[in-house]
């Protein structure tokens, strides 16, 4: 699989962290962490709680800043200060939260923070909404990834945790052009809605996005990740393709034994 | 484990007469309906019966009166409506009010234009909701309470301070035919309200500025992760409700024909009572300009329908006070029956 995918995109990476280093007080939270991922490629980020998972991605995404190391995109180094700067590198994120805005439709929720609205004279602030191309865009989407969401116009509050999931799943999908990073996408989900955000994720690959799944579903990560890349207190402590055969192999490096 | 559980569940529910579901789904639906509508219902209700308890009451002497009386309480209610939209309140809108007015008198017996008064009431009016604002939002207060409750306060004493406790008379006659006289049979201050509205709605509801309005007031923490500049949104709520404040002390001044520093007594109660009266959401991110509107004329026609009564007027204030429990009982119920819409649609499958 991995070699398939090199073959296939012989290019540098898209994304690189080199020398990650983060630090809460006392707590070394990343030490020295390097990660690449290639467009086209799932890599499964692995690891118990508190191996440093979440405060990796948090730094790829703009919500921390590293205290050492760089997050480089398409072999530039960028700085990103905020969330907003990562999202105009290409950086989208789906966070364990969700972020969605229970009292906005799903339209409204994918446009949230990048509005389509003009004339491009006024303020950004105050220029006019387009909602009819809004709409347009949700639909064409929605009907694109094949995900099924019956009440278009209702606020999200009156959707099931699936369908929640769906819409920030795709949401990333509007706007995503280099990276998206999933955070426990399915951990709240059943099994046929586990399904369908799996093939959401499958169906964001195959747009040529690069992937950064975490999850502990270890039948997900044998079946969807190109790689593994697997952290523990802080330190990466290895690499595999995962397969079926080598899950017990995995799952030892996660909890060191 | 989860996944089994949930189509175990599934299977159970299906094999339920599924007539039972779409009869409830159709019940929760109807119910969020009337919700919705229901302070327009409401009102029409009131107006209706008032017609047939008294006879003077659809008099366009009387309409003229209630539109005339209210039109402060709308304006301030606009300003009010979206603090609280993006989950906050101002209780500072009374004595910024009275400020207000009495820095326009003074102006006005300093000499100053029509034109002049009516900026400084304004311009008085934003500075203590950008003070509200910028202390809340930079000074990282906990809760809005806080500052409004301040400036409250602080308002009410520079105020009374300047206008040595009494009130001002005099207003430019511009100002005051504003308030007092009528323009194709409407009081001017309808004009007034009619403009603040529409340039409201149009802000709100067609604007980026708007959709980050609701936004903030539905999750802070994921509008940040957005990108909207949620310091920004949240500052401009209070900024512009404080210039409703001044505009408001416009109208009271016109009316009146002085500035006053006891302008506004609880008119921070009346606006935010309004506000949840009409329907919008107390827990924020819900609600429109009209919420507002439809909320202070209840409370003009409720007030004023009291008088033509002759309900004593200590009664009015034990009336307003349950109609706000029954406003934010509705909103309860109305959250209630949408996370039951929420189970029916997940059972119901996607």
């Amino acid at each position: 699989m991995t070699q398939h995918q090199l073959a296939a995109h012989p290019q540098h990476p898209v994304l690189c962290v080199r020398g990650a280093c983060k630090r809460f007080g006392s707590v070394v939270a990343l030490d020295d962490v390097s990660i690449d991922v290639h467009r086209g490629e799932i890599l499964a980020l692995l690891g118990d709680n508190g191996a440093g998972k979440s405060t990796l991605i948090k730094c790829i995404s703009g919500v921390h800043r590293l205290d050492a190391g760089d997050v480089v995109i398409d072999g530039a180094a960028n700085v990103l200060r905020s969330p907003a700067d990562a999202r105009s590198a290409g950086i989208e994120t789906v966070y364990q939260d969700l972020a969605l805005f229970d009292n906005l439709t799903p339209a409204q929720n994918f446009f949230a923070g990048r509005e389509i609205a003009g004339p491009k004279w006024l303020p950004r602030a105050m220029r006019l909404l387009n909602k009819r191309r809004m709409d347009e865009q949700t639909r064409s989407l929605i009907q694109s990834l094949n995900v099924s969401l019956p009440h278009l116009d209702a606020v999200v509050a009156l959707m099931s945790g699936g369908q929640r999931q769906a819409i920030a799943v795709a949401r990333s999908a509007v706007f995503a052009r280099k990276v998206v990073i999933l955070d426990e996408p399915t951990a709240a989900l059943g099994l046929c809605e586990s399904r369908k955000v799996l093939d959401l994720i499958g169906a964001l690959r195959d747009r040529g996005n690069a992937i950064i799944l975490i999850t502990h579903n270890m039948d997900h990560v044998t079946e969807l990740a190109g790689r593994a890349v697997v952290l523990r207190q802080g330190r990466r402590v290895g690499e595999l393709v995962p397969t079926r055969a080598n899950k017990q192999e995995l799952v030892s490096m996660i909890v060191g034994a | 484990m989860r996944g089994t559980d949930d189509s175990l569940e599934r299977e159970v529910a299906e094999p339920r007469a599924p007539t039972v579901a779409a009869s409830e789904n159709v019940a929760v639906a109807v119910g969020l309906k009337l919700l919705g509508a229901g302070a327009v219902l409401i009102l029409i209700g009131l107006i209706l019966v008032l017609s047939l308890l008294s006879p003077y009451f659809l008099s366009p002497r009387n309409l003229g009166n209630i539109l005339a009386q209210t039109a402060v309480i709308c304006v301030v209610a606009m300003g009010q409506h979206l603090v609280i939209l993006t989950k906050g309140i101002d209780l500072s809108v009374g004595s910024n009010l009275a400020l207000a007015s009495v820095l326009g008198a003074l102006s006005f017996h300093a000499g100053a234009s029509a034109l002049t008064v009516v900026a400084v009431m304004v311009a008085a009016g934003t500075t203590v909701g950008a003070v509200n604002g910028l202390f809340y939002v930079y000074g990282r207060l906990p809760h809005p309470f806080i500052i409004t409750l301040a400036t409250l306060s602080i308002a009410k004493g520079i105020a009374l301070q300047l206008a040595d406790g009494r009130a001002i008379p005099g207003m430019p006659p511009a100002i005051r035919s504003l308030g007092q006289e009528a323009f194709a049979g409407l009081p001017g201050s309808v004009f007034v309200v009619a403009g603040v509205a529409a340039l409201m709605f149009v802000l709100t509801q067609s604007t980026v500025w708007g959709r980050w309005m609701y936004a903030v007031g539905g999750r802070a923490d994921a509008a940040v992760r957005m990108g909207i500049p949620v310091s920004a949104v949240l500052v401009s709520a209070y900024v512009i409700s404080g210039t409703c404040a001044g505009i408001g002390a416009v109208l009271l001044a016109g009316r009146t024909d002085a500035g006053s520093p006891l302008f506004g007594n609880l008119l921070e109660l009346d606006t935010i009572a309004a506000v949840i009266i009409g329907g919008a959401s107390f827990l924020g991110g819900r609600g429109h300009i009209g919420h507002a509107l439809i909320g202070a004329i209840m409370i003009g026609v409720i007030r004023n329908a009291l008088n033509l009564l002759n309900v004593g007027v200590f009664y009015q204030l034990i009336v307003i006070g349950v109609v706000i429990v029954a406003a934010v009982e509705a909103d309860v119920l109305r959250n209630h029956l949408e996370s039951r819409m929420r189970v029916l649609r997940a059972e119901a499958g996607p």
